[in-house]
């Protein structure tokens, strides 16, 4: 089993090593990055690649770690026993498998993404420590130990809103990707838009590195975001000329709404196109 | 030869453990990486070894180190360079002309030798001329200049790409930061910190109210709550820059303590003594900044606020308005820091200096005038005095 990168997904050498580490070694691997360089994406193509199952688990604030094996309803049954039911015999009717538990019971190794870590309680990666190192738990209400047939190969994302312990952070592998550099992202673009015009991706790409670079800029685009605004210039059809328009009233690109998210980059970008529009005309 | 580079890796204070290392020995046993490949090699062993991306840098000078026999990450000739220097500054353009006039000063050897040399007798930033480090020139060395047997330092693309070496190939230094893991105290205390409260959705069973209420009613009548919660939200402001350098370890940890122990929190950052603006990111503070007004308004008076500074100026910039060392403030301190005081009913100010001192400095007995005696000490101690008193 091994991760080579997929034909919508490119993968750098330091990301296929890492994840191919944690795929044999069946540890974690933890992924970290700028939002939008495809953390979540990776999981969906490992699992393509690998042409395994994919269980995503979303985290959330209020996600707590034993929802993650499974949930005990009380309430319904003892609900269910004033009426006399006769499923309340059985406590295993009430008793709902978590995403660990599925993924655990799978005949095949599926791919288990735990999709970003750190908007849940502090406590959460602590919690699952012992059922992510021994692929294990136990079931207190039937009294049955569950057990992984296939130990799933776990990917973690986090947006590094809060740090995770260090034990959690031990039984891992780690990989921090990083904003893709012009040629990786050709490759990517490519990927993506077989058939756009070269001097369109030229253009666009001067653009778009330009922007990031602006300093100050409150949120920086990321490869999504590029891939968005590409697709929208291909259907409008845009042409490479008007990217490179030099005219002050045309300074800011078309259809930068994909690009920039609020009203202040829109306006600190048009100085840095004023500034640089100036500089051309010294030099020319 | 491992043993070795884990042992260097621990040297240069990088958190790792028996436990990775071992990991990255199973990764090697089992093929992991097939080939006897340095590069892969490399990632297999940061993947395994790094856990957060602001040990990346240091890993990768360590790496350097061990493996290539690169001089060491402190030694001479890496010794760090001021990023200051390397700044994009703008660069001189050349003409063909004067790149053709540009020679080179003999081989390999020779350009490192004088790098080195030019390193030790440097100590300004330096920008355009024909010898010293820095940008946009034509010697030899620094970057955004042209020398076609030039070293490159810290140039992000190589502009004539003809450097004959790039040592800027760690992509990751501006993410090192040197927090300590050793928050677990500082944790503890602020967790005394805490006002737990049942709000939003019923999800938790009341077991009292619904024993009471199927007594009363004759039927298991079921009784639901919502889940207790931490409710507490912390303003942080933190004195940077200045004298503040010397204490930068302990606030460090005591903004990572916070950070994971709150779960509202907004930290903001002062010079001194608050003003008419307060600043998240100490690279953009003056474009960027965030009026203290909208900081007021913005923030309900339930949250509690907490400086931390060593409160160390002349009385002036506090008492008079513009008494500020870096601009025209049009409001004195005090007024600033009162206004605060009338929002944020529990306020409190932490300062590193040690209590022994505070009677002897003007401005620091003035601020705990202000803060009407809530000034702790930034001890594990004081943190938890400072939490009783922020509980009141």
């Amino acid at each position: 089993m091994k991760f080579e990168g997929t034909s919508s997904y490119i993968a750098t050498e330091d990301l296929k090593v890492a994840v191919n580490a944690a795929i044999t070694l069946e540890r974690p691997i933890i992924v970290k990055g700028e939002p939008g360089t495809g953390k979540t994406m990776l999981a969906h193509e490992v699992a393509k690649s690998l042409d395994a199952e994919i269980i995503t688990w979303h985290i959330k604030s209020t996600t707590k770690a034993q929802q993650g094996l499974y949930e005990y309803d009380a309430v319904t049954r003892l609900r269910d026993s004033q009426l006399g039911d006769e499923k309340v015999k059985d406590i295993k009717n009430y008793i709902s498998k978590g995403k660990l538990w599925n993924a655990f019971e799978s005949d095949k190794r599926p791919v288990l993404l735990i999709d970003e870590i750190d908007k849940a309680d502090i406590e959460f990666p602590n919690d699952l420590l012992l059922e992510l190192d021994k692929m294990e738990f136990f079931v207190y209400e039937t009294g049955e130990t569950i057990k992984a047939q296939n130990r799933p190969i776990v990917i973690i994302t986090s947006n590094n809103e809060k740090e995770l312990p260090d034990a959690f952070l031990r039984r891992c592998f780690f990989h921090y990707i990083k904003f893709p550099d012009p040629n990786t992202m050709e490759e990517i673009v490519e990927v993506h838009y077989p058939d756009i015009k070269k001097d369109l991706i030229q253009e666009a790409f001067k653009i778009f590195y330009d922007i990031r670079e602006v300093p100050g800029i409150k949120k920086k685009p990321s490869t999504s975001e590029l891939i968005d605004w590409l697709k929208l210039l291909m259907t409008d059809d845009v042409d490479a000329k008007i990217l490179r328009e030099k005219d002050p009233k045309k300074l800011i690109p078309p259809l930068h709404g994909a690009l920039l998210k609020n009203e202040q980059d829109v306006h600190l970008f048009e100085r840095l196109a004023f500034i640089s529009r100036r500089e051309n005309e010294s030099v020319e | 030869m491992f043993i070795n580079f884990f042992f260097d890796l621990k040297q240069a204070s990088l958190p790792v453990s028996l436990k990775e290392y071992l990991m990255l020995m199973e990764a090697m046993n089992k093929r992991v990486v097939d080939s006897f490949n340095v590069n892969d090699f490399y990632y297999l062993s940061r993947s395994a070894l790094v856990k957060d991306e602001r040990y990346l840098d240091k890993f990768d000078r360590v790496f350097g180190h061990s493996f290539k026999g690169l001089e060491n990450p402190e030694g001479e000739t890496t010794k760090e360079i001021p990023e200051e220097w390397l700044k994009l500054m703008g660069q001189k353009y050349l003409t063909d002309e004067e790149k053709k006039m540009i020679e080179s000063l003999g081989g390999w050897d020779k350009l490192m030798e004088t790098l080195k040399q030019r390193l030790e007798e440097q100590k300004k930033r330096h920008q355009g001329g024909s010898k010293w480090i820095g940008t946009g020139g034509t010697s030899p060395f620094g970057a955004y200049g042209y020398n076609p047997e030039g070293i490159r330092i810290g140039q992000k693309e190589g502009k004539n790409k003809k450097a004959v070496k790039v040592w800027d190939k760690r992509e990751f230094s501006n993410l090192d930061g040197d927090v300590e893991l050793g928050t677990r105290n500082i944790k503890i205390a602020l967790r005394r910190l805490r006002k737990f409260a049942r709000e939003g959705a019923e999800t938790e069973l009341d077991l009292d109210n619904t024993i009471k209420s199927t007594a009363h009613k004759g039927y298991i009548d079921v009784k639901m709550m919502p889940e207790r919660r931490n409710k507490i939200k912390v303003l942080l402001f933190f004195d940077v820059g200045g004298s503040m350098d010397a204490h930068v370890k302990i606030c460090e940890e005591l903004f990572s303590a916070a950070r994971t122990e709150f779960k509202h929190m907004e930290y903001f950052y002062y010079h001194n003594c608050l003003y008419d603006a307060v600043w998240k990111d100490n690279n953009r503070r003056y474009n960027d900044n965030i009026k203290t007004w909208d900081v007021l308004h913005t923030y309900p008076s339930d949250y509690k606020v907490i400086f931390v500074g060593d409160a160390e100026m002349s009385p002036y910039e506090i008492t008079y308005p513009g008494g500020s060392v870096e601009f025209w403030n049009e409001e004195s301190g005090e007024t600033w820091l009162t206004r605060m005081l009338n929002v944020y009913e529990n306020a409190i100010w932490l300062n590193p200096i040690p209590e022994r001192y505070w009677d002897r400095i003007a401005s620091t007995s003035i601020i705990k005038q202000i803060f009407s005696d809530r000034m702790f000490p930034l001890t594990i101690e004081g943190i938890d005095q400072a939490m009783r008193e922020l509980n009141k």
